[in-house]
């Protein structure tokens, strides 16, 4: 895996006319889990549009190395499409990947148009677009909504998998995540 | 990277899924159809004034999928997700705008012929409309590409985006129908013109404005 590193300093982020966080300062290197916790509207999703680059901080720096992938709520994938065709689209932008679709327990899905999936099964083909990314840096903004609690174990271990392959993961959720080598901050503790 | 795009493209214009595209051409052959009963059968003020319905039909007909152009795929992150692949917004919108003008100029040339023999329009200004909608369509499709980017991420974009296309089109529309005139070459040609330089500004525009968007 391409080397990776991410690291934010004195990071400080204003939605509208409210500032969300000040202040926040973490360093990220290769094979490590992070866990932004938090209460929704805190500014869990907005930190990590700014460490994709999206918006700009309004004040300090991030310091990036390597590709990044990012899996939200949006799953960009077609919804009239059959998920198969859907996800190949994306895997002819990112080239031929180990197939991990079938440990997603994706396969009998692929003749289902994607407008039909439910939550938890969107989430699962968003992974498997994440994976055909094969970038280093893992953005992932409540990855474990709507999953059961096979498919949390599921996430996890494929996160925890990448961390150790050398690869970053942070991870945006409201909810606990179990992870080996995971270190967490509250968002809430450098609310301005 | 550009065939992917493309393909997919053309495959939501083309396939219906993102508004039907024969949708348009009814419409643009339904005002055609109107006219006549509008403004009763006289068989030469319809041949005087028949290329320029056509026209104006032509640039209403290329408003109707604005909504759809630009706006889904903003909502469903497929930008934010061909931005970290390291693929420019600039390349998406001037890929975006060849497929729509796939999608809706060379049908619209099409129908101009049906249309053509509604309103009773000789062969020689068929020919001057056809050679005006062949330079001017890629013009209405690179305004219809940029404020679809621009008002992608509005409340009521669609309206506002009708609205918004009308004053851009009107050169096109002044030469394109201009050029009807019995020694109306340079109209064509200046027509053209028009529409290489829009599609040129338009990738860089619309790209631009769907960055503002993401950053909103």
């Amino acid at each position: 895996m391409q080397a990776c590193r991410l690291a934010v300093t004195d990071l400080a982020c204003q939605r509208g006319e409210r500032v969300l966080f000040r202040g926040l300062s973490f360093a990220l290197h290769a094979g490590s889990a992070f866990h932004i916790a938090g209460p929704n509207g805190i500014g869990k999703s907005s930190l990590l549009r700014i460490l994709a680059g999206w918006l700009r901080p309004l004040a300090g720096t991030v310091e990036r190395e390597g590709t990044i992938a990012l899996l939200d709520e949006r799953t960009a994938l077609d919804p009239h499409q059959m998920l198969g065709k859907a996800l190949s689209f994306w895997q002819r932008l990112d080239g031929p990947a180990d197939n991990e679709a079938a440990r997603l327990g994706l396969p009998p899905l692929w003749d289902v148009p994607v407008r039909f999936l439910s939550t938890g099964q969107k989430k699962r083909a968003g992974f498997a677009r994440l994976l055909g990314q094969g970038a280093p840096i893992w953005l992932l903004d409540e990855p474990l909504n709507g999953l059961d609690q096979d498919a949390v174990r599921l996430i996890e271990s494929l996160t925890a998998d990448h961390c150790e392959a050398g690869g970053i993961c942070v991870i945006a959720s409201h909810q606990p995540v179990n992870l080996p080598m995971l270190t967490s901050i509250e968002l809430a503790e450098y609310a301005a | 990277m550009i065939a992917p795009l493309l393909r997919r493209d053309l495959a939501l214009l083309l396939g219906g899924r993102r508004g039907n595209p024969v949708l348009p051409l009814l419409f643009f052959l339904a005002v055609a159809m109107l006219f006549p009963f509008a403004v009763g059968p006289d068989a030469v003020l319809l041949a005087r004034t028949g290329g320029g319905v056509i026209w104006v039909a032509a640039l209403l007909a290329a408003i109707l999928p604005l909504d759809r152009l630009i706006a889904p795929d903003l909502e469903r992150g497929f930008f934010d997700q061909w931005a970290l692949r390291g693929i420019a917004e600039e390349l998406v919108i001037a890929i975006r705008m060849v497929a729509h003008w796939l999608s809706f100029g060379p049908p619209l040339m099409l129908a101009a012929l049906p249309a053509a023999a509604l309103l009773g329009i000789s062969g020689e200004t068929l020919a001057r409309v056809e050679l005006g909608l062949l330079a001017g369509t890629p013009g209405l499709a690179a305004i219809g590409v940029l404020i679809a980017a621009l008002t992608a991420g509005l409340r009521g974009g669609a309206a506002l985006a009708g609205l918004l296309l009308i004053p851009l089109a009107v050169p096109i529309l002044i030469f394109g129908a201009g050029a009807l005139a019995a020694d109306g070459g340079s109209g064509i040609a200046l027509c053209g013109a028009i529409s290489l330089l829009l599609a040129a500004i338009a990738p860089f525009a619309g790209g631009a404005a769907v960055r503002a968007a993401r950053d909103a």
